[in-house]
């Protein structure tokens, strides 16, 4: 049975043949890309012209993301920008602390239990303004005028700093004089001011405001939503790229993703945490085992630092702009040579963490080590987000067979910041350095580590071409990529850096049937507008997923 | 000054292969019917004598003699708060932080929970290679930080350096830790009397930059006579250049230490024969 759909042009990503107006489908695989004459050559087809007026481009790639984007819509959003909820639903950003307060007060409003706590998340109060260094500061008095009756808790969009009312810090028994923790910050009263600063002192408040153990898990609801994210976004493959990964939750996701309504192609990680470096690799061995088609298992995440924002990335000297003293380290030097060592040995892919350049120099020298003794000519270890990588680190990469997923989205959300309070400006306008990274010949892609920022390849890729902070600079001129090499990164350049660019990535004959289908073209909008690409839905595997539908 | 219901807690640091597991293994052992609970980040390296164990779950073990071994993984507030409401609690817990942790930052997190009291801090260093640690170009400034934050250093494998090395050592961990109580052993071989004795009120070294240290000069204030604790712990406070402050005043017959880092202070009760003195650490210009 083969299906042929016409569209008004055909972005292959297949450098041999870049446009196509026609696509041949069977079983879910892709018999070629070309004329309607060239592919009636396959036999009897069936023409269906629903995409005659659409653009098609390969299924978008999200190399960098967490499938509990869509567990968290479950909670109030109070982002500072508009955002698409998995319905379909965007909602306003708020522009300042009034409009948090009033989100909130309308969440309160629709509860009956008066005790139920609320969870709200993705606050920017940077963006508040004229709060000093750092923009505005939320405080537990803004939080109790939405209730005093039950415990409200509103997570930053950085994931590294919580926001709570006076009743939760009363059941958490911390509505107390003389605590000592750089943590908690502590108001002229003495009593904390409700922030609270990092995963060690958010995480015994965070469970009595709602947030559970597990943050970075999902449930099944939350997948089958992340699901509908992916499809409004034009993504056929994600990951979910921290995961524990015990027995229910993979099971559970095998069967979600295996419905026939499933609409991604999921790729989750096995973090390093909290298991020895034995036990990660065996674990990641029985995960391999048990991949499926929708549900890519055995891959490693290794998380080597903090994050720059937080002050807890590893940066090399001069370190923070602040003065700020250096990050931490999540994994010893030992257990990363170790974990890469074996990883090798069994043909397993590992992914690290490093946002800090010092970071990155320690996978760089380990892999340099390991490699010595567990060649690898197609091993494709990808540094994640790698911010501050300079030109001497890309160069090892490139030698080194290395990949990297650079974290394009940081320079709109936190560019501002990066450059006056971080890493200063001369760091700052090398952050993420997209152009740098191709012309050494790094493999290359960019993310959005959802829900960070949110899910949406075609905004990552404007934010690589523009370089746009929020303030509206541009901020590294030379670090810009064109239109081209973006469209490239969000597909097929994504696709290597999992070790599925033989299946997805481009439209051409052989590969998985994933299309994103775009009301726009991308090649033809302009770069400046690459974020305004309109994404009517999906194709994935053969199956038709329409946004309007969901 | 423990509240009846909290249960004190021991955090052990310092790098890999300084003995922490070692020393873990050994306190279970000569535990000497105290419940110890010993929570460790995975079990992967405990080797638990087979003959002890009496039950065994996924993250918990239960040892003869009323111990238990509990892997905290990846949630170790989680797992504090599963350990502290045991029934019957255990009458103390014994943390082995990971070789990259800040100990001082983890007993700082976990003393706020309810149930539990920061009780000390022990840091393991390795004789014969914690110098080199730390120089080393990654680990360095962590192996410091380590080591500043313990209130008592435990000089390991001592049996593995002569003896004028063994002393150069002490004479470097005194400079990087002048606060800590430092102890020889063997074969991570310590009473267990001596490592989990209660730290509580003692002063924490702060880990300095080598730039703030270059820029800090420390003196000693003698207060005068009825000055009143809170105010002089606030003044300090409110003084810019104190990086931090320590030391007794006599107020109203009692003493009182007070403690003040950066911008926070706390002032207690604390029975001492000592003359009223704090020693206050200022940048300089």
């Amino acid at each position: 049975m083969t299906t042929i759909y016409s569209a008004k042009k055909i972005i292959t990503m297949n450098p041999a043949r870049p446009e196509a107006t026609h696509v041949a489908v069977r079983d879910g695989r892709i018999l070629g890309a070309g004329t309607l004459e060239e592919l009636a050559g396959w036999g009897d087809y069936t023409l269906d012209e629903r995409f005659a007026d659409k653009v098609i481009m390969p299924g978008l790639v999200e190399g960098h993301c967490h499938a509990m984007e869509g567990t968290l819509w479950k909670y109030t959003y109070v982002g500072f920008f508009d955002r698409m909820d998995p319905h379909g639903k965007i909602w306003d950003g708020a522009k300042d602390i009034e409009a948090v307060v009033e989100r909130l007060q309308e969440a309160d409003a629709a509860m009956d239990d008066p005790d139920k706590p609320l969870p709200g998340w993705s606050l920017d109060p940077i963006y508040f303004g004229t709060g000093g260094e750092g923009g505005a500061r939320v405080s537990r008095a803004d939080l109790d005028r939405v209730s005093t009756t039950r415990p409200v808790g509103v997570m930053h969009a950085s994931g590294h700093i919580l926001n709570v009312n006076s009743k939760a810090l009363e059941r958490a028994g911390l509505l107390k004089k003389g605590l000592n923790n750089p943590g908690i910050p502590l108001g002229a009263d003495g009593l904390p001011t409700g922030e609270l600063k990092g995963p060690d002192v958010m995480t015994p408040v965070g469970i009595h405001v709602g947030f559970d153990r597990d943050m970075l898990a999902c449930d099944e609801g939350g997948l089958i939503d992340f699901g509908k994210l992916c499809v409004r976004a034009g993504v056929t493959t994600a990951t979910d790229l921290a995961a524990r990964l015990p027995e229910e939750a993979v099971k559970m996701m095998i069967e979600v993703t295996a419905r026939q309504n499933y609409p991604a192609r999921i790729v989750p990680l096995r973090f390093h945490h909290g298991v020895s470096p034995k036990e990660l690799i065996e674990h990641a061995l029985t995960l391999k085992e048990q991949s499926t088609d929708r549900l890519r298992l055995g891959k490693i995440k290794v998380v080597v630092d903090g994050s720059i924002q937080g002050f807890s990335a590893r940066l090399r000297w001069p370190g923070y702009y602040n003065g700020a003293p250096n990050g931490l380290w999540y994994i010893s030097p030992e257990h990363l040579k170790e974990v890469l060592e074996a990883a090798l040995k069994h043909d397993l892919h590992v992914h690290t963490h490093t946002n800090g350049d010092e970071a990155t120099e320690l996978v760089l020298d380990t892999m340099e080590d390991v490699l010595r003794r567990q060649p690898s000519g197609n091993h494709r270890f990808t540094l994640q987000h790698c911010q501050l990588a300079d030109t001497a680190q890309f160069r090892r990469m490139a030698r080194l067979g290395m990949c990297v997923n650079l974290f394009a989205n940081h320079h709109f959300y936190w560019g501002d910041e990066h450059y006056n309070l971080t890493v200063g400006p001369e760091r700052a306008e090398r952050m993420n350095a997209c152009a740098t990274a191709l012309e050494q010949g790094v493999p290359m892609t960019v993310h959005s580590d959802a829900p960070i920022t949110p899910l949406g390849p075609l905004f990552t890729a404007w934010c690589a071409v523009n370089r746009i902070t929020a303030s509206g600079r541009v901020q590294g001129e030379t670090e810009r990529i064109d239109v081209d090499e973006a469209l490239e990164a969000i597909t097929i350049g994504a696709a290597y850096t999992l070790k599925l660019d033989d299946e997805v990535g481009s439209i051409e004959t052989g590969k998985r049937a994933d299309f994103a289908i775009l009301e726009d073209d991308p090649e033809e909008i302009g770069g400046d507008r690459l974020k305004d690409v309109r994404v009517w839905g999906t194709v994935q595997d053969g199956r038709i997923f329409a946004a309007s539908d969901l | 000054m423990k509240a009846p219901m909290q249960i004190p807690i021991t955090v052990i640091g310092g790098h890999l292969g300084a003995g922490k597991t070692t020393l873990v293994n050994h306190l279970l052992r000569a535990a000497n019917g105290l419940r110890l609970a010993i929570m460790v980040n995975e079990f992967g390296d405990l080797p638990i004598d087979e003959a002890l164990i009496e039950a065994q779950g996924d993250d918990m073990i239960a040892l003869a003699g009323g111990c238990v071994c509990c892997s905290y993984g990846d949630d170790l507030m989680a797992a504090m708060q599963q350990m502290a409401a045991m029934a019957p609690p255990p009458e103390h817990i014994v943390l082995e932080a990971s070789g990259v942790a800040l100990p001082g930052s983890i007993a700082s997190s976990l003393s706020l929970l309810p149930h539990v009291v920061d009780d000390g801090i022990v840091v393991l260093a390795d004789a014969e290679t914690v110098r080199n640690r730390a120089q080393d170009k990654y680990m360095y400034d962590t192996v410091l930080r380590q080591l500043a934050d313990a209130d008592l250093i435990v000089l390991n494998k001592t049996d593995l350096v002569d003896s004028p090395t063994r002393d150069h050592v002490r004479a470097w961990l005194i400079e990087q830790a002048p606060e800590a109580v430092i102890v020889e052993s063997e074969h991570s071989l310590v009473e267990p009397e001596l490592v989990l004795q209660s730290f509580i009120g003692r002063a924490r070294g702060a880990y300095l930059t080598n730039a703030h240290r270059n820029r800090v000069k420390s003196h000693v204030m003698v207060p005068e006579a009825e000055t009143d604790a809170e105010t002089l712990a606030a003044k300090l406070a409110q003084d810019e250049t104190v990086v931090r402050a320590k030391g007794f005043v006599h107020q109203d017959n009692t003493s009182k230490l007070i403690q003040v880092v950066g911008k926070r202070w706390a002032v207690s009760d604390f029975d001492t024969d000592k003359e009223a003195g704090v020693v206050v650490i200022q940048t300089l210009g």
